[in-house]
Protein backbone atom coordinates (compact mmCIF):
# COMPACT_ATOMS: atom_id res chain seq x y z
CA UNK A 1 0.00 0.00 0.00
CA UNK A 2 2.55 2.52 1.18
CA UNK A 3 4.95 1.61 -1.57
CA UNK A 4 2.27 2.18 -4.16
CA UNK A 5 1.59 5.66 -2.96
CA UNK A 6 5.21 6.62 -2.46
CA UNK A 7 6.49 5.55 -5.89
CA UNK A 8 3.57 7.27 -7.55
CA UNK A 9 3.44 7.11 -11.34
CA UNK A 10 6.88 6.24 -12.77
CA UNK A 11 6.11 7.79 -16.17
CA UNK A 12 5.73 11.42 -15.10
CA UNK A 13 8.36 13.94 -16.21
CA UNK A 14 10.89 15.50 -13.86
CA UNK A 15 8.70 18.53 -13.49
CA UNK A 16 5.58 16.45 -13.04
CA UNK A 17 7.43 14.42 -10.47
CA UNK A 18 8.33 17.55 -8.57
CA UNK A 19 4.72 18.64 -8.73
CA UNK A 20 3.37 15.35 -7.53
CA UNK A 21 6.01 15.32 -4.78
CA UNK A 22 4.67 18.69 -3.71
CA UNK A 23 1.07 17.53 -3.70
CA UNK A 24 2.14 14.44 -1.78
CA UNK A 25 3.90 16.72 0.67
CA UNK A 26 0.80 18.89 0.88
CA UNK A 27 -1.55 16.03 1.40
CA UNK A 28 0.73 14.60 4.06
CA UNK A 29 0.81 17.95 5.83
CA UNK A 30 -2.93 18.38 5.58
CA UNK A 31 -3.29 14.87 6.95
CA UNK A 32 -0.85 15.46 9.77
CA UNK A 33 -3.45 17.23 11.86
CA UNK A 34 -5.96 14.48 11.02
CA UNK A 35 -3.73 11.73 12.47
CA UNK A 36 -5.71 10.09 15.22
CA UNK A 37 -8.99 11.66 14.13
CA UNK A 38 -12.22 9.84 13.35
CA UNK A 39 -15.21 11.26 11.51
CA UNK A 40 -18.55 9.65 10.76
CA UNK A 41 -21.05 11.53 8.64
CA UNK A 42 -24.65 10.49 8.13
CA UNK A 43 -23.74 6.86 8.80
CA UNK A 44 -26.38 4.17 8.97
CA UNK A 45 -25.99 0.41 8.99
CA UNK A 46 -28.68 -2.07 8.04
CA UNK A 47 -27.98 -5.79 8.47
CA UNK A 48 -29.72 -8.20 6.05
CA UNK A 49 -31.43 -5.33 4.18
CA UNK A 50 -33.27 -7.66 1.79
CA UNK A 51 -34.66 -10.07 4.36
CA UNK A 52 -37.69 -9.93 6.59
CA UNK A 53 -35.43 -10.04 9.63
CA UNK A 54 -33.57 -6.89 8.60
CA UNK A 55 -31.99 -4.97 11.45
CA UNK A 56 -31.35 -1.25 11.36
CA UNK A 57 -28.44 -1.26 13.77
CA UNK A 58 -27.39 2.37 13.34
CA UNK A 59 -29.13 5.42 11.92
CA UNK A 60 -27.73 8.82 11.01
CA UNK A 61 -24.60 8.72 13.14
CA UNK A 62 -22.55 11.89 13.15
CA UNK A 63 -19.40 11.75 15.17
CA UNK A 64 -16.20 13.78 15.24
CA UNK A 65 -13.36 12.58 17.35
CA UNK A 66 -10.32 14.78 17.65
CA UNK A 67 -6.75 13.49 17.92
CA UNK A 68 -5.63 12.49 21.38
CA UNK A 69 -9.14 12.38 22.85
CA UNK A 70 -10.64 9.55 24.85
CA UNK A 71 -14.21 8.82 23.72
CA UNK A 72 -16.50 6.26 25.31
CA UNK A 73 -19.62 4.85 23.70
CA UNK A 74 -22.23 3.92 26.27
CA UNK A 75 -25.75 2.58 25.81
CA UNK A 76 -27.97 -0.43 26.42
CA UNK A 77 -26.90 -3.74 25.01
CA UNK A 78 -27.84 -4.21 21.35
CA UNK A 79 -27.86 -0.50 20.57
CA UNK A 80 -25.10 -0.82 18.00
CA UNK A 81 -21.94 0.11 19.90
CA UNK A 82 -19.92 -2.80 18.54
CA UNK A 83 -21.32 -2.16 15.08
CA UNK A 84 -20.15 1.44 15.21
CA UNK A 85 -16.71 0.37 16.35
CA UNK A 86 -16.45 -2.18 13.54
CA UNK A 87 -17.47 0.48 11.03
CA UNK A 88 -14.65 2.67 12.29
CA UNK A 89 -12.35 -0.35 12.02
CA UNK A 90 -13.34 -0.83 8.39
CA UNK A 91 -14.32 -4.43 9.16
CA UNK A 92 -17.86 -3.76 7.89
CA UNK A 93 -19.09 -1.06 5.55
CA UNK A 94 -21.82 1.50 6.18
CA UNK A 95 -25.12 1.18 4.31
CA UNK A 96 -25.12 4.96 4.04
CA UNK A 97 -22.67 7.72 4.82
CA UNK A 98 -18.90 7.74 5.20
CA UNK A 99 -16.48 6.89 7.97
CA UNK A 100 -13.05 8.47 7.86
CA UNK A 101 -10.07 7.55 9.97
CA UNK A 102 -6.90 9.65 9.90
CA UNK A 103 -8.51 11.62 7.06
CA UNK A 104 -8.98 8.60 4.79
CA UNK A 105 -11.75 6.02 4.28
CA UNK A 106 -11.97 3.53 7.14
CA UNK A 107 -11.19 0.57 4.89
CA UNK A 108 -8.01 2.26 3.67
CA UNK A 109 -7.01 2.98 7.27
CA UNK A 110 -7.49 -0.71 8.04
CA UNK A 111 -5.30 -1.71 5.11
CA UNK A 112 -2.68 0.79 6.26
CA UNK A 113 -2.89 -0.64 9.79
CA UNK A 114 -3.67 2.71 11.35
CA UNK A 115 -5.32 1.42 14.50
CA UNK A 116 -5.05 -1.28 17.16
CA UNK A 117 -7.95 -3.25 18.54
CA UNK A 118 -8.89 -5.00 21.81
CA UNK A 119 -12.02 -6.93 22.80
CA UNK A 120 -13.89 -8.07 25.89
CA UNK A 121 -12.14 -11.42 25.68
CA UNK A 122 -8.39 -10.98 25.52
CA UNK A 123 -8.39 -13.26 22.45
CA UNK A 124 -4.72 -14.05 22.79
CA UNK A 125 -3.31 -16.87 20.71
CA UNK A 126 -2.91 -19.85 23.06
CA UNK A 127 -0.08 -21.28 21.02
CA UNK A 128 2.08 -18.18 21.25
CA UNK A 129 3.97 -17.02 24.30
CA UNK A 130 3.10 -13.60 25.69
CA UNK A 131 6.08 -12.09 23.88
CA UNK A 132 5.10 -13.74 20.59
CA UNK A 133 1.49 -12.54 20.97
CA UNK A 134 2.69 -8.97 21.25
CA UNK A 135 5.03 -9.47 18.30
CA UNK A 136 2.27 -10.77 16.03
CA UNK A 137 1.23 -7.42 14.47
CA UNK A 138 4.91 -6.61 13.95
CA UNK A 139 5.48 -9.96 12.23
CA UNK A 140 2.56 -9.24 9.91
CA UNK A 141 4.11 -5.88 9.15
CA UNK A 142 7.41 -7.50 8.26
CA UNK A 143 9.52 -6.14 11.12
CA UNK A 144 12.94 -7.70 11.66
CA UNK A 145 13.34 -10.04 14.59
CA UNK A 146 15.59 -7.81 16.67
CA UNK A 147 13.28 -4.82 16.31
CA UNK A 148 10.28 -6.99 17.19
CA UNK A 149 11.88 -8.30 20.33
CA UNK A 150 12.91 -4.86 21.45
CA UNK A 151 9.43 -3.44 20.96
CA UNK A 152 7.79 -6.41 22.69
CA UNK A 153 10.07 -5.85 25.68
CA UNK A 154 9.10 -2.15 25.74
CA UNK A 155 5.40 -2.97 25.61
CA UNK A 156 5.76 -5.52 28.40
CA UNK A 157 7.35 -2.78 30.53
CA UNK A 158 4.45 -0.49 29.67
CA UNK A 159 1.84 -2.98 30.89
CA UNK A 160 4.11 -4.08 33.76
CA UNK A 161 4.44 -7.72 32.84
CA UNK A 162 8.10 -8.10 31.80
CA UNK A 163 8.58 -11.30 33.82
CA UNK A 164 5.83 -13.08 31.88
CA UNK A 165 7.40 -12.71 28.44
CA UNK A 166 7.90 -16.43 27.95
CA UNK A 167 4.71 -17.65 29.61
CA UNK A 168 1.79 -18.94 27.63
CA UNK A 169 -1.53 -17.02 27.94
CA UNK A 170 -3.14 -19.91 29.83
CA UNK A 171 -0.67 -19.31 32.65
CA UNK A 172 -1.88 -15.72 33.18
CA UNK A 173 -4.85 -14.33 35.09
CA UNK A 174 -7.72 -12.62 33.24
CA UNK A 175 -6.46 -9.15 34.05
CA UNK A 176 -2.93 -9.98 32.94
CA UNK A 177 -4.25 -11.44 29.68
CA UNK A 178 -6.18 -8.25 29.03
CA UNK A 179 -3.02 -6.22 29.62
CA UNK A 180 -1.18 -8.37 27.08
CA UNK A 181 -4.03 -7.79 24.62
CA UNK A 182 -3.65 -4.03 25.10
CA UNK A 183 0.12 -4.33 24.66
CA UNK A 184 -0.50 -6.24 21.42
CA UNK A 185 -2.93 -3.57 20.19
CA UNK A 186 -0.37 -0.84 20.93
CA UNK A 187 2.74 -2.70 19.78
CA UNK A 188 3.09 -0.87 16.49
CA UNK A 189 2.19 2.48 18.06
CA UNK A 190 -1.02 3.09 16.14
CA UNK A 191 -2.55 6.57 16.30
CA UNK A 192 -5.92 5.07 17.24
CA UNK A 193 -6.98 2.38 19.70
CA UNK A 194 -10.42 0.73 19.46
CA UNK A 195 -11.62 -1.13 22.56
CA UNK A 196 -14.86 -3.10 22.81
CA UNK A 197 -15.73 -3.58 26.50
CA UNK A 198 -12.17 -4.62 27.27
CA UNK A 199 -12.67 -4.65 31.05
CA UNK A 200 -16.18 -6.12 30.99
CA UNK A 201 -15.10 -9.52 32.25
CA UNK A 202 -12.87 -8.30 35.07
CA UNK A 203 -13.68 -8.02 38.76
CA UNK A 204 -14.16 -4.54 40.23
CA UNK A 205 -10.70 -4.26 41.83
CA UNK A 206 -8.81 -5.39 38.74
CA UNK A 207 -11.03 -3.17 36.67
CA UNK A 208 -10.16 0.01 38.56
CA UNK A 209 -6.51 -0.90 38.42
CA UNK A 210 -6.74 -1.46 34.66
CA UNK A 211 -8.55 1.84 34.18
CA UNK A 212 -5.75 3.71 35.89
CA UNK A 213 -3.21 1.81 33.83
CA UNK A 214 -5.01 2.54 30.58
CA UNK A 215 -5.09 6.27 31.37
CA UNK A 216 -1.39 6.11 32.14
CA UNK A 217 -0.75 4.47 28.75
CA UNK A 218 -3.02 6.97 27.04
CA UNK A 219 -1.08 9.90 28.50
CA UNK A 220 2.24 8.34 27.66
CA UNK A 221 1.42 7.37 24.06
CA UNK A 222 -0.88 10.20 23.03
CA UNK A 223 -3.16 7.70 21.28
CA UNK A 224 -6.76 8.49 20.38
CA UNK A 225 -8.99 5.95 22.14
CA UNK A 226 -12.56 4.86 21.40
CA UNK A 227 -13.82 2.73 24.25
CA UNK A 228 -17.11 0.84 24.66
CA UNK A 229 -18.49 0.22 28.13
CA UNK A 230 -21.66 -0.59 30.05
CA UNK A 231 -20.46 1.11 33.18
CA UNK A 232 -21.28 4.78 33.76
CA UNK A 233 -18.52 5.36 36.36
CA UNK A 234 -16.02 3.74 34.03
CA UNK A 235 -17.07 6.00 31.15
CA UNK A 236 -16.81 9.11 33.34
CA UNK A 237 -13.52 8.15 34.93
CA UNK A 238 -11.81 7.40 31.63
CA UNK A 239 -13.04 9.74 29.01
CA UNK A 240 -12.87 13.25 27.72
CA UNK A 241 -16.07 12.59 25.75
CA UNK A 242 -19.04 10.32 26.49
CA UNK A 243 -21.39 9.45 23.62
CA UNK A 244 -24.73 8.20 24.90
CA UNK A 245 -26.49 5.91 22.43
CA UNK A 246 -30.16 4.97 22.03
CA UNK A 247 -31.35 1.57 20.83
CA UNK A 248 -33.37 0.51 17.78
CA UNK A 249 -32.27 2.14 15.65
CA UNK A 250 -28.96 3.08 17.27
CA UNK A 251 -28.26 6.79 17.42
CA UNK A 252 -26.01 9.05 19.40
CA UNK A 253 -28.49 10.96 21.53
CA UNK A 254 -26.15 13.05 23.63
CA UNK A 255 -22.47 13.87 23.74
CA UNK A 256 -21.15 14.88 27.12
CA UNK A 257 -17.76 16.43 27.67
CA UNK A 258 -16.06 15.42 30.87
CA UNK A 259 -13.53 17.78 32.35
CA UNK A 260 -12.09 16.29 35.49
CA UNK A 261 -8.43 17.06 34.77
CA UNK A 262 -5.80 14.47 35.61
CA UNK A 263 -7.38 11.39 37.12
CA UNK A 264 -6.13 9.94 40.37
CA UNK A 265 -7.65 7.51 42.85
CA UNK A 266 -9.20 10.51 44.63
CA UNK A 267 -11.06 11.49 41.46
CA UNK A 268 -13.50 8.68 42.12
CA UNK A 269 -14.59 10.35 45.33
CA UNK A 270 -14.84 13.89 44.05
CA UNK A 271 -18.01 15.97 43.83
CA UNK A 272 -17.64 16.76 40.12
CA UNK A 273 -17.04 13.05 39.37
CA UNK A 274 -20.45 12.24 40.83
CA UNK A 275 -22.00 15.21 39.07
CA UNK A 276 -20.77 13.85 35.74
CA UNK A 277 -22.09 10.41 36.56
CA UNK A 278 -25.50 11.91 37.23
CA UNK A 279 -25.37 13.75 33.91
CA UNK A 280 -24.63 10.57 31.97
CA UNK A 281 -27.22 8.60 33.88
CA UNK A 282 -29.89 11.20 33.15
CA UNK A 283 -28.97 11.18 29.48
CA UNK A 284 -29.41 7.39 29.45
CA UNK A 285 -32.68 7.62 31.40
CA UNK A 286 -34.27 10.35 29.30
CA UNK A 287 -34.05 8.23 26.15
CA UNK A 288 -35.74 5.32 27.93
CA UNK A 289 -38.88 7.32 28.65
CA UNK A 290 -39.22 8.59 25.08
CA UNK B 1 -1.43 -39.90 38.14
CA UNK B 2 2.27 -39.77 38.96
CA UNK B 3 3.71 -36.37 39.61
CA UNK B 4 6.07 -35.13 36.89
CA UNK B 5 8.94 -34.90 39.36
CA UNK B 6 8.72 -38.58 40.15
CA UNK B 7 8.39 -39.68 36.57
CA UNK B 8 10.96 -42.47 36.08
CA UNK B 9 11.43 -41.56 32.43
CA UNK B 10 12.42 -38.04 33.44
CA UNK B 11 14.76 -39.23 36.12
CA UNK B 12 16.60 -41.53 33.75
CA UNK B 13 17.21 -38.61 31.42
CA UNK B 14 18.34 -36.28 34.13
CA UNK B 15 20.64 -38.70 35.93
CA UNK B 16 22.60 -39.88 32.91
CA UNK B 17 25.02 -37.06 32.13
CA UNK B 18 25.92 -38.53 28.75
CA UNK B 19 22.35 -38.08 27.61
CA UNK B 20 22.22 -34.36 28.33
CA UNK B 21 21.96 -32.90 24.89
CA UNK B 22 23.77 -29.62 24.30
CA UNK B 23 21.18 -28.83 21.65
CA UNK B 24 18.18 -27.07 23.20
CA UNK B 25 15.69 -28.48 20.72
CA UNK B 26 16.80 -32.06 21.19
CA UNK B 27 16.57 -31.92 24.95
CA UNK B 28 13.14 -30.32 24.62
CA UNK B 29 12.15 -33.14 22.30
CA UNK B 30 13.52 -35.72 24.73
CA UNK B 31 11.51 -34.08 27.49
CA UNK B 32 8.36 -34.16 25.40
CA UNK B 33 8.97 -37.82 24.62
CA UNK B 34 9.39 -38.65 28.29
CA UNK B 35 6.26 -36.63 29.09
CA UNK B 36 4.43 -38.62 26.48
CA UNK B 37 5.73 -41.85 28.00
CA UNK B 38 4.41 -41.17 31.50
CA UNK B 39 0.71 -41.64 30.65
CA UNK B 40 1.72 -45.05 29.30
CA UNK B 41 3.08 -46.24 32.62
CA UNK B 42 -0.28 -47.11 34.14
CA UNK B 43 -1.64 -48.93 31.05
CA UNK B 44 1.66 -50.84 30.91
CA UNK B 45 1.26 -52.03 34.50
CA UNK B 46 -2.34 -53.05 33.80
CA UNK B 47 -1.30 -54.75 30.56
CA UNK B 48 1.35 -56.85 32.29
CA UNK B 49 -1.08 -57.62 35.12
CA UNK B 50 -3.72 -58.64 32.59
CA UNK B 51 -1.29 -60.99 30.83
CA UNK B 52 -0.39 -62.63 34.16
CA UNK B 53 -4.08 -63.15 35.03
CA UNK B 54 -4.66 -64.53 31.52
CA UNK B 55 -1.72 -66.94 31.86
CA UNK B 56 -2.42 -68.23 35.36
CA UNK B 57 -6.20 -68.06 35.13
CA UNK B 58 -6.14 -70.45 32.15
CA UNK B 59 -3.42 -72.56 33.78
CA UNK B 60 -5.64 -73.02 36.84
CA UNK B 61 -8.94 -73.67 35.03
CA UNK B 62 -7.28 -75.58 32.16
CA UNK B 63 -9.83 -75.25 29.30
CA UNK B 64 -9.27 -76.66 25.80
CA UNK B 65 -6.30 -75.05 24.12
CA UNK B 66 -8.21 -74.13 20.94
CA UNK B 67 -10.74 -72.02 22.86
CA UNK B 68 -8.11 -69.67 24.22
CA UNK B 69 -4.38 -70.37 24.34
CA UNK B 70 -2.24 -69.08 27.21
CA UNK B 71 0.23 -66.24 26.48
CA UNK B 72 3.11 -68.65 27.03
CA UNK B 73 1.65 -71.00 24.43
CA UNK B 74 1.30 -68.12 21.98
CA UNK B 75 4.95 -67.27 22.53
CA UNK B 76 6.17 -70.83 22.21
CA UNK B 77 4.29 -71.39 18.94
CA UNK B 78 6.37 -68.60 17.38
CA UNK B 79 9.42 -70.86 17.09
CA UNK B 80 7.49 -73.70 15.42
CA UNK B 81 7.73 -74.32 11.68
CA UNK B 82 5.10 -72.62 9.58
CA UNK B 83 3.16 -75.21 7.57
CA UNK B 84 3.87 -75.13 3.83
CA UNK B 85 6.52 -72.39 3.95
CA UNK B 86 10.19 -72.57 4.74
CA UNK B 87 9.86 -70.32 7.80
CA UNK B 88 9.18 -70.35 11.48
CA UNK B 89 5.79 -68.93 12.47
CA UNK B 90 7.61 -65.96 13.98
CA UNK B 91 9.27 -65.21 10.65
CA UNK B 92 5.96 -65.55 8.81
CA UNK B 93 4.15 -63.24 11.21
CA UNK B 94 7.01 -60.77 11.16
CA UNK B 95 6.93 -60.72 7.36
CA UNK B 96 3.12 -60.37 7.39
CA UNK B 97 3.37 -57.49 9.89
CA UNK B 98 5.74 -55.71 7.54
CA UNK B 99 3.33 -56.11 4.63
CA UNK B 100 0.30 -55.03 6.65
CA UNK B 101 2.28 -52.32 8.44
CA UNK B 102 3.27 -50.83 5.11
CA UNK B 103 -0.32 -50.90 3.87
CA UNK B 104 -1.48 -49.21 7.06
CA UNK B 105 1.22 -46.58 7.16
CA UNK B 106 1.02 -45.62 3.48
CA UNK B 107 -2.79 -45.43 3.59
CA UNK B 108 -2.70 -43.49 6.84
CA UNK B 109 -0.42 -40.91 5.27
CA UNK B 110 -2.54 -40.62 2.12
CA UNK B 111 -5.84 -40.57 4.03
CA UNK B 112 -4.59 -37.91 6.46
CA UNK B 113 -3.24 -35.74 3.65
CA UNK B 114 -6.51 -36.01 1.71
CA UNK B 115 -8.60 -35.33 4.83
CA UNK B 116 -6.58 -32.27 5.83
CA UNK B 117 -6.54 -30.96 2.26
CA UNK B 118 -10.32 -31.33 1.96
CA UNK B 119 -10.75 -29.55 5.30
CA UNK B 120 -8.51 -26.67 4.20
CA UNK B 121 -10.27 -26.31 0.86
CA UNK B 122 -13.78 -26.31 2.33
CA UNK B 123 -12.64 -23.75 4.90
CA UNK B 124 -10.98 -21.43 2.44
CA UNK B 125 -13.55 -21.73 -0.35
CA UNK B 126 -16.95 -21.93 1.30
CA UNK B 127 -18.71 -22.90 -1.94
CA UNK B 128 -16.81 -26.20 -2.10
CA UNK B 129 -18.30 -27.12 1.26
CA UNK B 130 -21.64 -27.86 -0.39
CA UNK B 131 -20.01 -30.39 -2.71
CA UNK B 132 -17.37 -32.04 -0.55
CA UNK B 133 -19.20 -32.40 2.76
CA UNK B 134 -22.30 -34.28 1.49
CA UNK B 135 -19.98 -36.48 -0.56
CA UNK B 136 -17.88 -37.25 2.49
CA UNK B 137 -20.96 -37.92 4.62
CA UNK B 138 -22.36 -40.29 1.99
CA UNK B 139 -19.00 -42.01 1.82
CA UNK B 140 -18.90 -42.39 5.58
CA UNK B 141 -22.41 -43.84 5.65
CA UNK B 142 -21.26 -46.54 3.23
CA UNK B 143 -19.97 -49.66 5.02
CA UNK B 144 -16.51 -49.20 3.58
CA UNK B 145 -15.05 -52.51 4.75
CA UNK B 146 -17.90 -54.23 2.94
CA UNK B 147 -16.55 -52.70 -0.26
CA UNK B 148 -13.32 -54.69 0.06
CA UNK B 149 -14.42 -57.51 -2.31
CA UNK B 150 -15.50 -54.90 -4.87
CA UNK B 151 -12.17 -53.10 -4.63
CA UNK B 152 -10.48 -56.47 -5.14
CA UNK B 153 -12.41 -56.78 -8.35
CA UNK B 154 -11.35 -53.30 -9.46
CA UNK B 155 -7.75 -53.26 -8.33
CA UNK B 156 -6.71 -56.94 -8.46
CA UNK B 157 -7.38 -59.76 -6.02
CA UNK B 158 -3.79 -60.12 -4.85
CA UNK B 159 -2.85 -56.45 -5.07
CA UNK B 160 -2.36 -54.50 -1.83
CA UNK B 161 -3.96 -51.51 -3.63
CA UNK B 162 -7.47 -52.66 -2.77
CA UNK B 163 -6.53 -52.96 0.92
CA UNK B 164 -4.99 -49.53 0.79
CA UNK B 165 -8.14 -48.10 -0.80
CA UNK B 166 -10.24 -49.40 2.10
CA UNK B 167 -7.91 -47.94 4.73
CA UNK B 168 -7.61 -44.58 2.95
CA UNK B 169 -11.40 -44.25 2.87
CA UNK B 170 -11.69 -45.23 6.54
CA UNK B 171 -9.02 -42.70 7.56
CA UNK B 172 -10.24 -39.85 5.39
CA UNK B 173 -13.59 -39.10 7.01
CA UNK B 174 -12.73 -38.64 10.70
CA UNK B 175 -9.68 -36.56 9.75
CA UNK B 176 -11.67 -34.40 7.34
CA UNK B 177 -14.63 -33.77 9.67
CA UNK B 178 -12.56 -33.11 12.79
CA UNK B 179 -10.01 -30.91 11.07
CA UNK B 180 -12.73 -28.93 9.29
CA UNK B 181 -14.49 -28.40 12.57
CA UNK B 182 -11.24 -27.31 14.21
CA UNK B 183 -10.50 -24.87 11.40
CA UNK B 184 -13.92 -23.31 11.92
CA UNK B 185 -14.00 -23.34 15.72
CA UNK B 186 -12.04 -20.15 16.06
CA UNK B 187 -12.61 -17.20 18.37
CA UNK B 188 -14.33 -14.70 16.01
CA UNK B 189 -12.45 -11.90 17.72
CA UNK B 190 -9.17 -13.49 16.66
CA UNK B 191 -10.35 -13.43 13.06
CA UNK B 192 -11.43 -9.78 13.36
CA UNK B 193 -8.11 -8.95 14.96
CA UNK B 194 -6.29 -10.47 12.00
CA UNK B 195 -8.56 -8.62 9.56
CA UNK B 196 -7.95 -5.40 11.44
CA UNK B 197 -4.27 -6.00 10.67
CA UNK B 198 -5.11 -6.35 6.97
CA UNK B 199 -4.36 -10.10 6.84
CA UNK B 200 -5.29 -12.12 3.75
CA UNK B 201 -7.49 -15.26 4.12
CA UNK B 202 -4.55 -17.65 3.74
CA UNK B 203 -2.57 -15.75 6.35
CA UNK B 204 -5.50 -16.17 8.73
CA UNK B 205 -5.70 -19.87 7.95
CA UNK B 206 -1.99 -20.36 8.52
CA UNK B 207 -1.62 -18.26 11.64
CA UNK B 208 -4.97 -18.73 13.39
CA UNK B 209 -7.10 -21.50 11.96
CA UNK B 210 -4.43 -24.20 11.66
CA UNK B 211 -3.05 -23.79 15.19
CA UNK B 212 -6.64 -23.72 16.54
CA UNK B 213 -7.40 -26.92 14.64
CA UNK B 214 -4.41 -28.90 15.96
CA UNK B 215 -6.20 -30.39 19.02
CA UNK B 216 -9.08 -31.51 16.78
CA UNK B 217 -6.69 -32.93 14.21
CA UNK B 218 -4.75 -34.95 16.76
CA UNK B 219 -7.95 -36.32 18.29
CA UNK B 220 -8.82 -37.64 14.83
CA UNK B 221 -5.29 -38.92 14.24
CA UNK B 222 -5.32 -40.95 17.47
CA UNK B 223 -8.74 -42.30 16.57
CA UNK B 224 -7.76 -43.43 13.07
CA UNK B 225 -4.42 -44.83 14.24
CA UNK B 226 -6.39 -47.72 15.80
CA UNK B 227 -9.22 -47.77 13.28
CA UNK B 228 -6.88 -48.24 10.33
CA UNK B 229 -5.43 -51.47 11.79
CA UNK B 230 -8.89 -53.01 12.02
CA UNK B 231 -9.73 -51.81 8.51
CA UNK B 232 -6.54 -53.19 6.99
CA UNK B 233 -6.82 -56.65 8.58
CA UNK B 234 -10.50 -57.06 7.72
CA UNK B 235 -9.79 -55.93 4.15
CA UNK B 236 -7.03 -58.53 3.99
CA UNK B 237 -9.53 -61.27 4.86
CA UNK B 238 -11.04 -60.69 1.42
CA UNK B 239 -7.89 -60.48 -0.67
CA UNK B 240 -4.57 -58.80 -1.19
CA UNK B 241 -1.11 -60.18 -0.50
CA UNK B 242 -0.84 -63.81 0.68
CA UNK B 243 1.68 -62.68 3.26
CA UNK B 244 -0.44 -60.24 5.25
CA UNK B 245 -1.71 -60.43 8.82
CA UNK B 246 -5.32 -60.79 7.66
CA UNK B 247 -4.49 -63.61 5.28
CA UNK B 248 -2.30 -65.32 7.92
CA UNK B 249 -5.08 -65.19 10.53
CA UNK B 250 -7.50 -66.79 8.04
CA UNK B 251 -4.98 -69.50 7.13
CA UNK B 252 -3.98 -70.38 10.72
CA UNK B 253 -7.60 -70.43 11.86
CA UNK B 254 -8.44 -72.62 8.87
CA UNK B 255 -5.82 -75.16 9.97
CA UNK B 256 -6.99 -74.90 13.62
CA UNK B 257 -3.63 -73.35 14.61
CA UNK B 258 -5.39 -71.03 17.01
CA UNK B 259 -2.31 -70.06 18.98
CA UNK B 260 -0.61 -68.95 15.74
CA UNK B 261 -3.77 -67.02 14.74
CA UNK B 262 -3.69 -65.34 18.14
CA UNK B 263 -0.04 -64.44 17.65
CA UNK B 264 -0.95 -62.73 14.36
CA UNK B 265 -3.83 -60.84 16.03
CA UNK B 266 -1.45 -59.64 18.75
CA UNK B 267 1.00 -58.49 16.08
CA UNK B 268 -1.85 -56.33 14.72
CA UNK B 269 -2.53 -54.84 18.12
CA UNK B 270 1.16 -54.06 18.58
CA UNK B 271 1.06 -52.10 15.31
CA UNK B 272 -2.01 -50.24 16.57
CA UNK B 273 -0.40 -49.41 19.91
CA UNK B 274 2.80 -48.18 18.27
CA UNK B 275 0.83 -45.94 15.89
CA UNK B 276 -1.23 -44.53 18.76
CA UNK B 277 1.92 -43.85 20.75
CA UNK B 278 3.53 -42.10 17.79
CA UNK B 279 0.40 -39.96 17.31
CA UNK B 280 0.47 -39.00 21.00
CA UNK B 281 4.13 -38.04 20.90
CA UNK B 282 3.55 -36.01 17.72
CA UNK B 283 0.67 -34.25 19.45
CA UNK B 284 2.85 -33.21 22.37
CA UNK B 285 5.65 -32.04 20.13
CA UNK B 286 3.26 -30.05 17.93
CA UNK B 287 1.39 -28.38 20.79
CA UNK B 288 3.88 -27.61 23.58
CA UNK B 289 1.54 -24.90 24.93
CA UNK B 290 -1.18 -27.45 25.71
CA UNK B 291 1.11 -29.42 28.02
CA UNK B 292 2.98 -26.55 29.58
CA UNK B 293 1.27 -26.95 32.95
CA UNK B 294 3.15 -30.24 33.36
CA UNK B 295 6.50 -28.56 33.75
CA UNK B 296 5.67 -25.49 35.76
CA UNK B 297 7.68 -22.51 34.51
N1 LIG C 1 -23.59 -9.45 11.55
C1 LIG C 1 -24.83 -9.13 11.96
N2 LIG C 1 -25.92 -9.57 11.28
C2 LIG C 1 -27.17 -9.24 11.68
N3 LIG C 1 -27.44 -8.46 12.74
C3 LIG C 1 -26.42 -7.99 13.45
C4 LIG C 1 -25.04 -8.30 13.10
N4 LIG C 1 -24.23 -7.69 14.00
C5 LIG C 1 -25.04 -7.04 14.86
N5 LIG C 1 -26.35 -7.20 14.55
C6 LIG C 1 -27.51 -6.60 15.24
O1 LIG C 1 -27.29 -5.22 15.34
C7 LIG C 1 -27.69 -4.73 16.60
C8 LIG C 1 -26.55 -4.03 17.28
O2 LIG C 1 -25.59 -4.99 17.67
P1 LIG C 1 -24.23 -4.59 18.40
O3 LIG C 1 -23.55 -3.54 17.65
O4 LIG C 1 -23.46 -5.84 18.65
O5 LIG C 1 -24.76 -4.01 19.79
P2 LIG C 1 -23.98 -3.64 21.12
O6 LIG C 1 -22.53 -3.83 20.87
O7 LIG C 1 -24.34 -2.24 21.42
O8 LIG C 1 -24.48 -4.56 22.19
C9 LIG C 1 -28.23 -5.93 17.37
O9 LIG C 1 -29.64 -5.92 17.27
C10 LIG C 1 -27.64 -7.10 16.66
O10 LIG C 1 -28.50 -8.20 16.74
MG1 LIG D 1 -21.13 -5.22 21.77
Amino acid sequence: MTAERATDNPQVSEEGLQDSMDTLQDSMESRQHLLGSVAAQGVSKVFLPNSTSKVTALEDINLHISPGSFTTLIGPSGCGKSTLLRLVAGLIHPTQGVVQVNGKPADQARKDRDYGMAFQTASLFDWRTVRKNIELPLELMGWRRGARQQRAAEMLELVQLPEFADSYPSELSGGMQQRVAIARALAFKPTLLLMDEPFGALDEMTREHMQAELLHIWEETNTTIIFITHSIPEAVFLSTNVCVMTPRPGRISTQIEIDLGKRTDDTREREDFFASIVKVREALRSQEST
Amino acid sequence: MTSPDMNPADVSIMQTPGQQSPNGFKSAAAKAVSKAASPWLLPLIFGVGGLLIWEFGLWATNPERFLLPRPSEIISVLSEDDRGVDNTIFESIFEASRTTGFIILSSLVVGVILGVAAALITTRFRATNEVITPLAVAMNATPIVALAPIFNNWLGLTSPRSNQAVVVLIVFFPVFINTARGLNTVDPNQIELMQSLASKPWTIIRRVRIPSALPFFFTALKLVSSLCVVAAIVAEYFGGSQSSLGSKIITYAGFTQYDAAWAAVLAGSIIGIVLYALASVAERLAMPWAHRSWNSP
